[in-house]
């Protein structure tokens, strides 16, 4: 990671990241390349083994971050993603905030809508990946860029 | 460059999905698999998942598109060995890969395909 336009996106998504729940681990990864989008599932894998998903949630949750990673990549121009896990008191889960410095989304609504799609794909990944986690948050800005955050909790 | 090897059994290829494939290497397969049934006349394809422990959008559109393609190009595609995680997932993300057959395993989809390992 380095270079500038990978600063501002942490600003950016950092409403997102300072809900009120301690955060035990952070990590960074960037996202430029389908290599990368390779590495954030392998990540996100590991830290689901680690949180002890059940294997259907691990599945739902690397998918949605595959999904996530792509955008962030094909639509955003490339960017981060944090991952972090967290913990309220009684849950524990896994967190994940995606956010680059495109230029936004116009519609989120519509964006969100299954079969939305500006890029020629199926137009599944907002809203596929939003039904497979258990919390998404979205802040998107005209000319700033996208922060979409994710949350899945221990069951 | 990083490919996904094709095996030919009579006029079957086999694909075995064995590693977690970038997009590039995914598009990758779609052509060269599309290039080998012209190629070698084939007249199925099987593409066992068994050993993959995810599929989004993407891998599912390249599954979605080899199988249209394999089609106009008279040839048959069968999907196999997806993992019940995978199944709940795809689903509950939209994708139901409408048109591709699929079968529990490569035997099954052998079969299905009307042939048989002797």
């Amino acid at each position: 990671m380095n270079g500038a336009p990978l600063a501002d996106p942490v600003r950016f998504a950092s409403p997102l990241l300072e809900a009120d729940r301690l955060v035990r681990t952070s990590q960074t990864l960037p996202l430029r390349t389908d290599e990368h989008v390779v590495a954030v599932r392998r990540v996100v894998r590991e830290q689901a083994l680690a949180l002890k998903l059940s294997l259907v949630e691990q599945t739902k949750l690397v998918t949605a971050a595959s999904e996530l990673a792509r955008n962030t990549i094909k639509y955003g121009g490339g960017g981060m993603v944090v991952a972090q896990q967290l913990t309220d008191g009684v849950r524990q889960g896994l967190r994940l905030v995606f956010a680059d410095d495109g230029p936004g989304i116009a519609d989120v609504t519509q964006a969100l809508r299954d079969g939305f799609t500006s890029g020629g794909g199926l137009g599944l990944g907002l809203g596929g990946a939003k039904r497979l986690v258990d919390e998404f948050d979205i802040d998107s800005r005209s000319g700033e860029g996208t922060a979409v955050a994710v949350v899945k909790w221990k069951k | 460059m990083e490919r996904i090897p094709i095996l030919r059994i009579g006029d079957l290829l086999l694909v075995t999905i064995q590693v977690d494939m970038h997009d590039r290497l995914a598009m990758t397969l779609q052509d060269d698999l599309t290039e080998r049934i012209v190629k070698d006349q084939a007249k199925g394809v099987l593409i066992d998942i068994s050993a993959l422990d995810l599929v989004d959008s993407f891998i599912g559109r390249m599954i979605s598109n080899t199988a249209a393609m394999a089609r106009v190009l008279d040839a048959q595609t069968v999907l196999v060995g997806m993992q019940p995680a995978v199944a709940i997932t795809l689903v509950e993300l939209g994708l139901t890969l409408p048109g591709v057959k699929t079968a529990l395993n490569v035997e099954k989809g052998m079969s299905l395909l009307g042939k048989s390992y002797q």
